[in-house]
């Protein structure tokens, strides 16, 4: 089922001096299947947008609907709405506060209603899928290394067996390979168990190589909603909205307008290196 | 209801009042609190009420403001209404099935709502005028000679304005915490008491293990920024006394012989036992 | 002259067990060989848990040698006499913005440090004005810090160790909890200190991208020093570099992919206008 935003406007602090429009008119479909980057710089409005999602936070104005009901509805059951929208906040290793990480990723199934067997199951399902070492399963939380924590939050979520999973900013803190080995997790988790991702970042890099559709945000609006290529070819209007694009496009771009004929949609620096090359050898 | 104590939250605006040194008004309120619980009749309380009224007007803090602060204390105000009026014992003033309410309770149930009022606009006026830096630095240095007596008032004070700085941020850290559990299918709203209660273990546990963080993360930038207890300081904004503060002492000066002179000379009390007692009658 | 050398420097963590009796021995630092001159830019990388956040508590005397010694401006950090001097001397930032700023408003947290040196009142307000003006944050300096951005935390931060007029600043992964454009302001302020003001600066981070422009780097693993030259000499060992958990600069990256196909670019190529003018040179 779908996910739809329908003008969706958030007011902070209304009618006060210090009002805030979070977001302003925003409409989106999310179809299942997708794997989403939702990129923007901060106060742009993206984490607010996330957390409209599984009904954290209730619109002003507009509509979120889910499974054809809205769930600003007063008898909407919003629990519910979260078994399957799955949140993964920022520094998600700071939610642990179970002794072990097992029982920790235990704590959201059992929240929506699992036995004790189910539960335990589904936290072992998650933690294999993330990729969590074995040995380390019934470890305290403080003798994990900060990749480690990252997966067992990401368990702890995914063990609810969520058909959405938001992940806002995953590879925040963490080291150039922490970050390539939790985004690959993930987009091992969109490939193989089919879940649909959205992945919040203000990373270019992050986003240009995993996702398949680009949703960038700007003063609460959606500013681009496309695919990676499209979107980054809009480079002058990102960098005004103080994003950047990925490096490999922008070294493209200006060999473009230095003369060759290179792929103005490259994003990774493979592909630059595969288009300058053919640019270089079949002149 | 936490939003409507006033107490500790700035306003700010320009006034005579926020310009005093905090010491002043911190002596002051002190001062003013003792004035308040030695008046014997009702012309001491209309000074005590003259007085803050002319605080509140020199402050420009909006009175609507200072009056919202008492919402908070709205039920330790009827507790303590209903306490003095119906088991004062003395002269009968009605009586209805087994309830009787004597002169002396409603006496003294007017007064403690008066002394009440007073003393918690009292307490605001001064938080609402002085920064919590300014109220530290203040209490520092009023409670210096605290010293002597090998009390560290210098790191006493530096506690507080640190608690003061990392109120909001865990205030913040907790929202996100709690958005967190909510996010994987926690809640804090239904169930009996005994279950909320535990509801709140997945957000104490990381809460405080981010304070011990914070808390270690902050004692080691403060050390390698050379912070090594209160001895040896210097101020960057040191407390000087200006003139007006000096007008300042001499108006709560006159304000206390005043209201010694007023609220406790045995004549005007008498004159107004007197009265009381013809009531009485 | 040498503003801060570390020779042989060993660090072990002593795990204990309730008892008191050691469990386990952790070499944090393993005979550590790292000099750094006045009015240099060194850049220190690794991955997380490489042992660089260690080696840099030890220039400011927060954690002391198990074995071998660090000189910080010809004193010993061991000499228990000289602490505060070592500590006004070499400087440190710190990663997390929210847990460094102890005053309410920006000037007062910038005069923390001169406080604590008992600099007389008039030289603290003319040291705070400098040091915000040196990063740029000067017209900040009534607001709460709670109000601004994290990059602009950051540079408050890095005020607040200039204003004790240190000879050397230490920053330790400054940037890693920042986004984007916090980064971009971040690191270019401390590019402007080293420039400008020729304050020794050493760097601690896991983005290549920021020490690009650095005197001298040196990598980190496992505790020791394992690669250590010009950003140049390091940057062409991209392999070596690949093995060590670290990553490589855009460019840099896309001109090894380039080099592997045989177009003959050379070593060691750091920005996008040096890849764009070696491209060109081979048409």
């Amino acid at each position: 089922m779908p996910l739809i935003l329908d003008h969706v406007c958030q007011v902070y602090n209304a009618d006060t001096e210090m009002s805030v429009r979070a977001l302003d008119d925003v409409s989106l479909i999310i179809p299942e299947g997708q794997f989403i980057g939702v990129i923007g710089h901060t106060g742009s409005g993206k984490s607010t947008l996330i957390q409209h999602l599984n009904g954290l936070i209730l619109p002003t104005s507009g509509s979120v609907y889910y499974n054809g009901q809205d769930i600003t509805d007063k008898d909407f059951d919003r629990k519910e709405l979260r078994k399957h929208v799955g949140l993964v906040f920022q520094y998600p290793e700071h939610q642990l506060f179970e002794t072990d990480v097992f029982t920790d990723v235990c704590f959201g199934p059992k929240n929506i209603g699992m036995s004790k067997k189910e539960a335990e199951l589904a936290a072992f399902d998650a933690l294999r899928k993330v990729g969590f070492p074995d040995d380390l399963y019934y470890a305290s939380v403080f003798e994990l290394s900060g990749g480690q924590k990252r997966r067992a939050a990401v368990a702890g979520v995914l063990a609810m067996k969520p058909d959405f999973l938001i992940l806002d900013e995953p590879t925040a803190g963490l080291d150039p390979v922490g970050r390539y080995e939790i985004l690959d997790m993930v987009s091992e988790l969109h490939r193989t168990a089919g879940i649909t991702i959205i992945l919040v970042s203000h990373s270019m890099e992050d986003v240009a190589m995993y996702v398949e559709r680009v949703i960038v945000m700007d003063k609460g609006r959606v500013a681009y909603d496309d695919v990676p290529r499209e979107v980054f070819s809009h480079s002058e209007e990102l960098e005004k909205m103080g994003l950047s694009i990925p490096e490999p496009s922008k070294i493209a771009r200006q060999l473009i307008k230095a003369g060759l004929n290179v792929d103005p949609g490259v994003l990774t620096s493979g592909e630059a290196a595969d288009s300058i090359y053919k640019a270089l050898m079949y002149r | 209801m936490i939003r409507d104590i006033t107490i500790g939250q700035y306003y700010q605006t320009k006034s005579v009042i926020h310009r005093l040194d905090p010491r002043v008004k911190l002596l002051g309120t002190l001062l003013f609190i003792i004035a308040l619980f030695s008046y014997k009749n009702p012309l001491g309380y209309a000074l005590g009420i003259a007085f803050m009224c002319m605080v509140i007007k020199l402050s420009h803090v909006p009175v609507k403001f200072i009056t919202k602060g008492l919402k908070g204390i709205m039920m330790i105000m009827c507790i303590t209404v209903v306490i003095n009026l119906f088991l004062t014992a003395g002269t009968p003033l009605i009586s209805f099935w087994k309830i009787t309410i004597t002169y002396e309770g409603l006496a003294m149930a007017v007064t403690m709502i008066i002394r009440l009022i007073l003393l918690i606009m009292g307490s605001s006026i001064v938080t609402l005028t002085t920064t919590p830096n300014n109220l530290t630095d203040g209490l520092e240095k009023g409670l210096g000679f605290m010293k002597v007596f090998h009390v560290p008032v210098g790191d006493v004070a530096m506690m507080m304005s640190i608690a003061l700085r990392f109120i909001p941020i865990l205030l913040e850290e907790t929202d996100r915490i709690m958005k967190a559990q909510l996010a994987r299918g926690a809640d804090f709203e239904n169930g009996n008491l005994v279950k909320r209660a535990k509801a709140l273990v997945p957000v104490l546990v990381p809460l405080f293990v981010s304070a011990f963080r914070r808390a270690g993360d902050l004692a080691m930038a403060m050390e390698a920024r050379c912070y090594r207890g209160g001895d040896g300081r210097t101020k960057m904004k040191p407390l000087v006394y200006k003139k007006r503060d000096a007008v300042a002492y001499i108006i709560l000066f006159a304000f206390m012989v005043l209201s010694i002179f007023l609220g406790r000379w045995s004549v005007i009390t008498g004159f107004f036992n007197n009265i009381y007692l013809n009531i009485l009658k | 002259m040498d503003i801060v050398k570390a020779d042989n420097l060993v660090f072990e963590y002593i795990r204990r067990d309730d008892e008191g009796n050691p469990v386990d021995v952790t070499t944090a630092l393993d005979h550590v060989n790292i000099d750094v001159k006045q009015g240099e830019f060194v850049g220190i990388l690794g991955h997380n848990g490489s042992g660089k956040s260690t080696f840099a508590k030890h220039l400011n005397a927060i954690l002391y040698p198990t074995e071998g010694t660090v000189i910080v401006d010809g004193m010993n950090t061991t000499d228990e006499s000289r602490v505060w001097d070592v500590r006004s001397t070499a400087g440190m930032v710190f990663q997390n913005p929210d847990n460094q700023i102890i005053g309410q408003v920006v000037e007062e947290d910038v005069g923390f440090g001169p406080e604590n040196l008992g600099v007389p009142t008039a030289e603290i307000w003319s040291r705070v004005e400098e040091s915000l003006r040196a990063v740029g944050m000067l017209e900040f300096r009534y607001k709460s810090p709670g109000k601004l951005s994290g990059g602009q935390k950051q540079r408050v931060s890095i005020a607040g160790v200039l204003a004790m007029h240190p000879k050397c600043i230490i920053l330790d992964e400054p940037t890693a909890m920042l986004d984007p454009s916090g980064r971009k302001e971040v690191v270019r302020a401390i590019r402007g200190l080293n420039d400008v003001e020729k304050m020794t600066v050493i760097l601690i981070t896991h983005y290549m991208d920021e020490v690009v422009h650095a005197d001298r780097i040196f990598v980190m693993d496992k505790g020791r020093v394992v690669m250590h030259g010009t950003p140049r000499e390091i940057f062409s060992q991209v392999e070596q570099l690949e093995s060590l958990r670290l990553d490589v600069p855009g460019p840099t990256r896309i001109a090894w992919e380039l080099k592997k196909k045989g177009i003959p670019l050379p070593d060691g190529i750091l920005t996008c206008e040096e890849l764009v003018k070696e491209i060109q040179k081979c048409r």
